[in-house]
């Protein structure tokens, strides 16, 4: 760092100023969340705008976790996530693998089209797609909401592992192919085991989308036993609205899985990120 | 060991021919090099004959037998590609015995193959690291070590010394011909540096823009070279062309001088007259062909190459063996080999004395 | 000619493979995508312009049908619409360039080099991570004076005139989802750009500094350049998603209070959800697509006739 000595003290101050006031404003509201969550119900009045609890009890958590639908709705988000990343991911990444590797007919015109589903308004589809998944008898089906998921997020998957496959040279399976692969051994053999980051990214990022959808989660689940978490919570912040060290006790619940998500694709963010989604 | 044979092979993309009427032989066991400019085509043919690429029309044969659609892995050949192309996520073995691996040949069998692969190519202490771990040169030995292991009916090479440096370049280039001595298998190399093919080479193909130019040994390019296109291409320094023009006298250059050739063709369509660095000599004034000055002079060792202007003629490159010591801005009298010059015509083509 | 006779029966067994290879295979790798895409997106998006023009209320099975272009009569006079399509504007200006002004910051410092950079990095992001919902519910509980600080800091600041809840007070209530999706957007903007600056060749700064640029004539000079047209593509994907966004402004405000946060896309679904009015909610859907159109479409033309590289 001593070739930036010639910056004046100043700037460097400045600097250091500025990246304070951007952590600070990206970790308050959640340091917000935290101190609530672990605050005593008889103190969080009197505690009041004062940064740090008098004192803390985890009783909250642990109401949450025991005398709510709270774990149920957590296990539904779950196995919604999970299911949808894990469809989602492999069909992308067949998808992004014929964009990537050949050339056919019809290319630019699926394309487009994938482009164009990223436009529109979701919520567009939302009357025609309940009143689908109403006629088949889904309503309140976690099913529903994995088949609607996938849909939506595979044409930004399908971008995201094209550029990663899009990275590994040609050459690879073509050297495979000599060697006495079928495309598809030597997709499986060769190109899979370097894609795999790029795969590890993509299930996070899609894992991170639909745990936090709410509005169709909204409107094609109404049954307690299938709300997902964000269903769930939004129902328990309207019926018991004064439960404060509950509510911000689930949301921090809440917010576990995508951190996890997050600390495991951040370093694939700005390579990742951009080159799938904005190039694409 | 395989006979491979070219019928009118033709290559388009969508409406965009890029290749026609490449009718071509390959002899078994022969050392073939396709050498031209960059975009000439001849890496797109060797992908067509390897598979990778689809053949638009004409017939390719194997052998005898019709192989245009069958996919490169029935085809029996190893490629050694300009990137190496090495499975980054396998050792140096795995690299090397992928292909039996797939083949599902036994352990030992691919054990002992790599081995003795390994052991030819000094790798053998390096059978456990990942490629990412060895050098330049070392890659490019695992590359041709995968492709040994296989015991392939022909060997592809794309351009597989262009990433090495120079020295590194000449080391390898020896190691292949011996590689060739050694297993007699039929060859393919592809490469723009005409050393490598003028020293690899059975037989050279030139391309240029899709077509073939000339087919011929080394010593056919360079003595009798179809066009002016192969004229320039082999050879180096470059050939030297000048205009001239064909009158009762003889053969006469811009400047006036007329040239006493025997076996002038009796054409009139005589447009330019070739003829190689080497193929002009720095004399004395009364025997030269040329008089001009010499504006650059390039002092090898064991070369000296001096750029000339010539009033009338133009720039005209001369090389002498040996040191010359000429300094520039000094006058030269430069005479030509005359038995060595080649004659074109108006559309390039090598009037044949 | 007679060598071909001989392997003519070679040539019929691989054929298929060959039409295979070059054509078909792709699509059986894409066909899954393709299918659910066409199911689940494309046909309901045919059927979302059709209910436009009809009438499809769940609440009135009875009084289904084509009614042509009524519902747009009964949008143009629906003074609501008119309201949410003011309010989407000043939402989703305020939002982008809040989020673009104070992303190209952060990227820039990010694009230096001090202690503890990759921490700081991680940490900035981290509210992409947060799941949407979730940040509305913290925000809405920021601004909450009974367990927030927001109001008596901004009381105390003399912003307020008493700590109350801004998303309770007509004036006030859109800053409340707007600074929620600057909290939230603020990382996205900061990746694509520092992505952006990172593709910049350090050789330019160099060749600049010894032409004697200084600092802010390299900024102007190379590095806006070189942004523009990230900066174009981002800040237009990211109009068309904001306005299109509805989540942040359903769960702080509903859209009130009395509908001063009633936006184009929570007016969609409050008409859909709510009152199950199917019919109108996508004649007004059709309005928001046309407008997100020509905005795209002018702006298109603005980045070929600005944008040089």
């Amino acid at each position: 760092m001593r070739n930036f000595g010639k910056q004046s003290t100043v700037a460097v101050a400045g600097k250091y100023l500025a990246l304070g006031f951007y952590v600070a404003f990206a970790l308050f509201p959640l340091y917000w969340l935290a101190k609530i969550a672990v605050t005593p119900d008889k103190l969080i009045f009197t505690d009041g705008t004062a940064l740090v609890p008098s004192s803390f009890t985890f009783e909250n958590f642990r109401t949450v976790l025991l005398h709510t639908d709270f774990l149920a709705y957590f296990r539904n988000s779950l196995v919604v996530s999970l299911g949808t990343a894990a469809i989602t991911t492999c069909i992308a990444a067949a998808a992004g693998y014929a964009f990537s590797r050949f050339d056919f007919r019809g290319k630019r015109l699926i394309i487009a089209a994938m482009l164009i589903t990223q436009m529109f308004p979701l919520l567009m589809i939302i009357a025609p797609i309940y009143k689908i998944v109403a006629a088949v008898g889904l309503l309140n089906s976690l099913t529903s909401l994995i088949i609607v998921y996938t849909a939506f997020n595979i044409p930004f998957a399908t971008f995201l592992m094209q550029s990663f496959f899009d990275g590994i040279p040609k050459d690879l399976e073509e050297a495979g192919m000599i060697d006495g692969c079928t495309r598809f051994q030597a997709l499986r053999k060769i190109i899979l085991p370097l894609t795999l980051p790029g795969l590890a990214a993509t299930l996070g990022f899609i894992f991170t989308a639909a745990w936090s959808e709410l509005l169709f989660a909204l409107m094609l689940i109404n049954s307690n036993d299938t709300m997902t978490f964000p269903v769930g919570l939004l129902t328990f912040v309207s019926k018991f609205s004064v439960d404060w060290g509950q509510m911000m006790a689930a949301g921090v619940l809440a917010l576990v899985p995508s951190c996890l998500f997050f600390i495991f694709i951040q370093r694939y963010l700005v390579q990742g990120l951009t080159s799938g989604a904005v190039k694409g | 060991m395989a006979r491979i044979e070219l019928q009118n092979i033709t290559k388009a993309y969508g409406s965009v021919e890029v290749m026609r009427d490449i009718d071509l032989t390959i002899e078994d066991g022969e050392f073939l090099v396709l050498v031209g400019p960059s975009g000439c085509g001849k890496s797109t043919l060797l992908r067509m004959i390897a598979g990778l690429e689809p053949i638009t029309g004409g017939e390719f044969l194997i052998n005898g037998e019709r192989m245009n659609e069958v996919p490169p892995r029935d085809r029996d050949m190893a490629m050694v590609f300009q990137s190496y192309a090495l499975y980054p996520h396998m050792d140096v073995a795995r690299n090397m015995g992928f292909s039996l691996e797939i083949r599902k040949s036994g352990s030992e069998e691919r054990d002992r193959k790599v081995g003795e692969a390994a052991k030819t190519l000094g790798l053998t202490a390096l059978t456990k690291r990942l490629p990412k771990a060895l050098s330049g040169g070392q890659r490019q030995r695992v590359a041709m070590g995968r492709a040994i292991v296989r015991d392939p009916s022909a060997f592809l090479f794309d351009e597989p010394l262009s990433n090495l440096d120079a020295a590194l370049r000449v080391e390898m280039r020896l190691e292949i011909a011996r590689m060739h001595q050694r297993l007699a298998a039929t060859m393919i190399y592809v490469t723009h540096d005409q050393v490598e093919a003028l020293t690899l080479a059975d037989r050279i193909v030139v391309l240029n823009a899709g077509k073939i130019q000339q087919v011929g040994t080394p010593l056919d390019l360079y003595e009798s070279p179809a066009n002016k296109f192969v004229a320039q291409f082999i050879g180096s320094p470059t050939m030297n062309i000048l205009s001239v023009e064909q009158n009762s006298n003889g053969i006469q250059l811009k400047d006036g001088t007329v040239l006493q050739m025997a076996g002038t063709p009796d054409k009139d369509s005589v447009s330019e007259l070739g003829v190689r660095p080497e193929h002009l000599n720095i004399v004395s004034p009364e025997k030269a062909h040329l008089s001009g000055v010499a504006e650059l002079v390039e002092h090898l060792g064991s070369d000296t190459n001096i750029h000339a202007k010539v009033p009338g003629v133009g720039q005209v490159l001369v090389r002498q063996h040996g040191h010359y010591p000429l300094k520039a801005g000094e006058p030269v009298d430069i005479a030509l080999d005359l038995d060595k010059t080649h004659l074109f015509d108006q559309k390039g083509r090598r009037l044949a004395a | 000619m007679t060598a071909l006779a001989d392997t003519a029966p070679g040539e019929t067994r691989a054929r298929p493979s060959f039409y295979f290879r070059y054509l078909v295979e792709p699509y059986l790798y894409l066909s899954p995508a393709i299918v659910l895409i066409a199911l689940v997106m494309m046909v309901p998006l045919a059927i979302g312009i059709s209910y436009a023009f009809q009438s499809v209320n769940l609440l009135r099975p009875f009084e289904t049908g084509w009614v042509g272009f009524e519902n747009f009569q009964a949008l143009w006079s629906d003074r609501k619409f008119w309201l949410a399509l003011t309010n989407t504007f000043w939402w989703t200006l305020g939002s982008i360039s809040l989020q673009f002004f104070l992303g190209l910051g952060l990227a820039l410092l990010l694009n230096t080099q001090f202690h503890g950079k990759r921490l700081v990095q991680a940490l900035v992001f981290l509210p992409w991570a947060v799941p949407t919902f979730l940040s509305a519910l913290t925000w809405a509980w920021l601004f909450n004076p009974t367990i927030g600080p927001l109001p008596h800091w901004l009381a105390a600041l003399g912003i307020l005139s008493e700590p109350y809840n801004i998303l309770a007070d007509p004036d006030l209530a859109m800053w409340g989802p707007i600074t929620a999706n600057v909290w939230f957007g603020i990382p996205f903007f900061a990746i694509t750009l520092l992505a952006a600056l990172q593709s910049i060749p350090g050789e330019l700064y160099e060749a600049a500094e010894i032409d004697g640029a200084s600092t802010w004539q390299c900024f102007t000079k190379i590095t806006l350049p070189f942004l523009a047209p990230m900066i174009a593509i981002t800040v237009m994907l990211r109009t068309i998603w904001i306005a299109n966004f509805a989540d942040l402004i359903f769960v702080m405000t509903g859209g009130g209070p009395a509908n001063s946060t009633q936006i184009l896309s929570t007016y969609i679904f409050t008409t859909a959800f709510r009152k199950l009015d199917f019919g109108y909610a996508s004649a007004i859907a059709v309005a928001l697509l046309g407008l997100l159109l020509i905005y795209a479409a002018i702006l298109l033309v603005l980045r070929r006739k600005l944008v040089k590289i």
